[in-house]
């Protein structure tokens, strides 16, 4: 029994080199003194480096152009930063509104949504948040871009008493004398637009935002957005009407006593102003708002943008399982708003049901293919491939070509008469369509690692089962299938997961009942631009299909895929 | 070839044929007849047709023409499983997803044999080959004399009265090989089964069988026991295939009795038992085993033709030391002598003389 004797000496010579060892308890060393360890790691290190420095530019590229992108895409679908952006005072004074109390916010929070809408306008920003409202609430679109036109309205009422109490108040530089710091003023009147510098930037007079809090609050937006939005000159722009309300509000405010300190420019005209103020007209921003649209009178434009406030939001991926936020918690939308769930569940499906019919068309291929003489079976592999050099494109609208109504293969059954021509075959624009097309464009990818484990397993092990009392087909059963599972699943894997995100063959073929999650990501994405959700339903599939590949290699174990040898 | 006609034959081969292309005969008129418990082995180079053979036994090719008879039932038309005869093939072919004693059951699962039994006759099949701590392991967990033995048991787990064997110590190491021989044979007679055994290695073939069927071009060269084969070749073909030879070319000159007189091609007269020559004007390849040339005056036989040689090598091989000579106009006459105390060794250059018995050489087919 060599063998066995082979089995005995070997242990002895590893037992003799543990005796040696025994004597030298320390770690081992190498032969200059140092730890094996470390040289061993030193002598590695240059291969690691040069290892790393191979695959650095991929790994850039991938990093940049794929990892960075999704995981920007994956932060979208939780993003919520606009309301809060756009709306920064109006969030500020909901947060002590009770959303679930049935009553309306009160004159504060409306005077807060003139500011910040009237900003807003003033920057093109209120439609953008309309738009994202909108997924949430449908309307707050139109709301919003009427809300824009409204509010000019609303501070003329000011700005007009305080014109006509004074012609002073209406020209801009008089504000910039008034606000102004003298330096600012003085490089101002230096300044020549014609001469290409920068406008100075705007400077607040020093001790005038104590007395004038609001107004100088405002003005300074205003510099700021006529200078580096619009980069007019600010001597020559006159004020918003936001400012005069502002103006207004401190003239009446708790700050009106102050007015008397001042003593710059226009001092004189600013008495007056405080003097005059109290017994102007005021306006009642509820009211202008309800003039603008009924909607601002009712909860739920205010229940969603209190909902909405937070910088982070879960509402997207509520969304994109059929849920909506409610003043009660997050709740299933009504039965006829639920599309998302059925796309998921129709993805899954028929994502299935193309990995399953590529299996079943695909496996006595990879045979044939593993079994012929290589010549033969490297000819039939280009008919396999095929399809790779023709254009996708192509190859889907030539499904549409054969599978319409009046397509080829209606056409062919009609006159074979195996269907009557007046109830021809619905093949395309259904999911009957989808499936067709998908399994006819993703095949090769099944058949590909079927034929390379395939061709691993020999014959041998077929004419050893046969040899051995197996009938034709137990032997494929108990001995040739097992061994070729690891290329079904490497198979089903490509075919499963490629299918499951599909996009163009789907939105050619797939008509209304034949889409699948990927159609309607692509919608959110480039024609309705709600973005967040397109991210919330990308991350859900990304999710479904890691989740998926984990239960797979608990059941089948991922060691157990081969793409052969 | 030897006995076609025996009655009592368990393997026959009538008449049979074999052709991949429709063009070139692989196997050509092939007749073979084999008696129960018989270890017969096919032996010949690559592409002599001897694998096919075994294939067409087995089933997995059909004969192009003839008869293939396994105890007086002809078996063309019966598919592999239903032939009931054991294999062990070249890679072994045990079935890498199941374990060893999955292996060995899968033959009496399939004959629907219960679990009970099963687990006994896979225990005693195992114990056999001294594999009977390895049940539960994987093929690949195993070396590869191990394999071996496990493809042994398996195909001769379900009692088959035929076993065919197809190179099976191929991918095996020396030493290895050696022990798996014997031991093969060894079961091979204990168990009473007819073996059919495949190989291109003449050792092998020499140390196993009861008889050797020398394969070459499709056609059987000869059939004999071991020891024939060796010592009365029957063409300069097995002559040349079995063991070391020496070949010396020439035309024969006179036949008369038992023997023949050659004149060589490179000068010089022998002596040589004619076996494939028939009268004078032949010419002839006359065959010499390097271990029966004579060169010590002392011990060369009576009346022996010697021929003048020229030491060219002298190789030290440990058991034996072979020397090469110029003989006759060929620089390739190998002569073998054993190692013993008193044994001359020759040096290169030095001349000496050579002879044999006439018996020990024979003039074959040119």
């Amino acid at each position: 029994m060599s063998d066995a004797n082979n089995a005995t000496t070997a242990p002895n010579s590893a037992l003799a080199a543990e005796r040696a060892e025994d004597e030298y308890t320390g770690p081992m060393l190498a032969a200059d003194g140092t730890p094996l360890k470390r040289s061993l790691n030193r002598a590695l290190r240059r291969q690691k480096i040069s290892a790393l420095l191979l695959i650095a530019p991929l790994l850039i590229f991938v990093l940049v152009t794929f990892i960075a992108p999704i995981a920007d895409m994956l932060f979208r679908s939780v993003e919520n930063q606009i309301v809060q952006d756009t709306l920064p005072r109006t969030t500020t004074e909901l947060k002590n509104w009770d959303s679930e109390g049935g009553e309306l916010p009160d004159q504060t929070v409306y005077k807060s949504l003139y500011q910040d809408i009237y900003v807003a306008q003033e920057r093109k920003l209120h439609t953008r948040l309309g738009s994202r409202l909108n997924y949430e609430l449908t309307g707050a679109s139109s709301l919003f871009r009427k809300s824009g036109r409204g509010v000019d309205d609303i501070g003329e009422v000011y700005q007009d008493q305080f014109e006509d109490l004074n012609a002073f108040w209406k020209k801009g530089e008089n504000w910039n004398d008034v606000l102004g710091s003298d330096a600012w003023l003085a490089a101002m009147n230096d300044w020549k637009k014609a001469s290409g510098d920068a406008q100075p930037p705007f400077e607040m007079r020093d001790g005038i935002a104590d007395i004038l809090p609001q107004t100088a609050d405002y003005y300074s937006i205003f510099a700021d957005f006529v200078q580096n939005e619009d980069e007019d000159n600010l001597y020559k722009e006159d004020p918003w009407p936001l400012i005069y309300s502002a103006f207004y509000d401190d003239l009446t405010g708790p700050t009106a006593e102050q007015v008397a300190t001042y003593a710059g420019p226009g001092a004189t005209e600013l008495a007056e102003a405080a003097a005059a103020a109290p017994s102007f007209a005021t306006v009642d921003y509820m009211d202008a708002f309800a003039d603008i649209d009924k909607d601002w009178v009712e909860l739920p434009i205010w229940q969603t943008i209190a909902t909405y406030s937070p910088k982070f939001t879960n509402g997207y991926f509520l969304n994109a399982v059929d849920m909506q936020k409610t003043p009660d918690g997050p709740a299933l939308r009504p039965e006829d708003e639920r599309i998302y769930w059925t796309l998921f569940k129709r993805t899954l499906f028929m994502s299935v049901c193309i990995t399953l019919s590529c299996i079943l068309l695909g496996y006595p291929i990879g045979w044939i293919l593993a079994n012929l003489p290589a010549r033969t079976a490297n000819l039939l592999m280009i008919l396999v491939l095929l399809p790779f050099w023709t254009s996708l494109l192509v190859r889907t609208s030539a499904w549409k070509v054969m599978l319409q109504q009046q397509g080829v293969i209606n056409d062919t059954l009609v006159w074979l008469g195996v269907v009557a021509d007046d109830s021809r075959l619905a093949l395309i624009n259904n999911q009957t369509g989808t499936i067709i097309a998908m399994t006819h464009i993703l095949l090769p990818f099944m058949i590909l690692p079927l034929y390379s484990v395939m061709k691993t397993v020999p014959p041998s092990y077929l004419r050893a089962a046969k040899s051995l009392g197996a009938t034709n087909w137990t032997a494929f059963w108990r001995v040739y299938f097992p061994q070729s599972v690891p290329g079904i699943g490497a198979g089903s894997i490509l075919v499963f997961i490629l299918s499951i995100g599909y996009y163009i063959t789907p939105e050619i073929v797939g008509g209304r009942t034949g889409t699948f999650i990927s159609n309607r990501i692509a919608y959110h994405i480039s024609s309705s631009l709600n973005w967040g959700l397109a991210a919330a339903l990308g991350a859900i599939l990304l999710a479904v299909v890691l989740g998926l590949y984990y239960a797979y290699d608990k059941i089948v174990g991922i060691d157990n895929v081969k793409l052969g040898g | 070839m030897a006995d076609t006609s025996a009655t009592n034959a368990f393997v026959e081969f009538e008449r049979v044929q074999k052709s991949y292309d429709g063009e070139n005969l692989v196997v050509k008129d092939l007749n073979l007849s084999m008696p129960k418990g018989e270890f017969l082995t096919m032996l010949g180079p690559s592409g002599s047709g001897k694998t096919t053979c075994l294939m067409m036994l087995a089933g997995f090719e059909t004969a192009t023409h003839g008869d293939i008879r396994l105890d007086g039932k002809s078996i063309n038309n019966i598919p592999p499983h239903k032939r009931g005869i054991g294999m062990v093939f070249q890679n072994y072919a045990l079935f890498p997803h199941m374990t060893v004693a999955e292996n060995l059951s899968f033959p009496l699962e399939v004959r629907k044999m219960g679990k009970s039994d099963r687990e006994e006759k896979v225990k005693i099949a195992l114990d056999r080959v001294q594999m009977g701590d390895f049940g539960g392991r994987r093929p690949a967990q195993l070396s590869g004399g191990q394999q071996q033995r496990v493809a042994l048991a398996r195909a001769l787990v379900f009692e088959p009265e035929l076993v065919l064997m197809d190179e099976p110590l191929g991918a095996l190491d020396k030493q290895l090989r050696e022990t798996l021989q014997f031991e093969i044979t060894h079961l091979a007679h204990e168990l009473g089964i007819t073996v059919v055994y495949v190989t291109h290695d003449q050792t092998e073939a020499l140390t196993m069988s009861d008889r050797v069927a020398v394969f070459e071009n499709g056609r059987i060269q000869q059939l004999a026991p071991p020891d024939l084969l060796y010592e009365e070749p029957e063409n300069s073909f097995v002559a040349q295939f079995i063991g070391e030879n020496n070949t010396l070319e020439g035309v024969v000159k006179e036949i008369k009795g038992g023997t023949c007189l050659v004149q060589l091609d490179g000068g010089g007269l022998i002596e040589a038992k004619p076996i494939n020559v028939t009268q004078a004007g032949e010419r002839t390849r006359v065959s010499i085993r390097p271990e029966r040339v004579e060169f010590n005056k002392d011990r060369m036989p009576d009346g022996a033709h010697t021929l003048k040689a020229e030491v060219l090598e002298f190789v030290y091989m440990g058991d034996i030391f072979r020397t090469r000579l110029r003989v006759a106009g060929t620089d390739n006459f190998i002569i073998k002598t054993r190692n013993a105390p008193d044994q001359v060794r020759l040096k290169p250059g030095q001349q000496i003389e050579i002879g044999w018995l006439a018996e020990d050489c024979r003039a074959l087919d040119a």
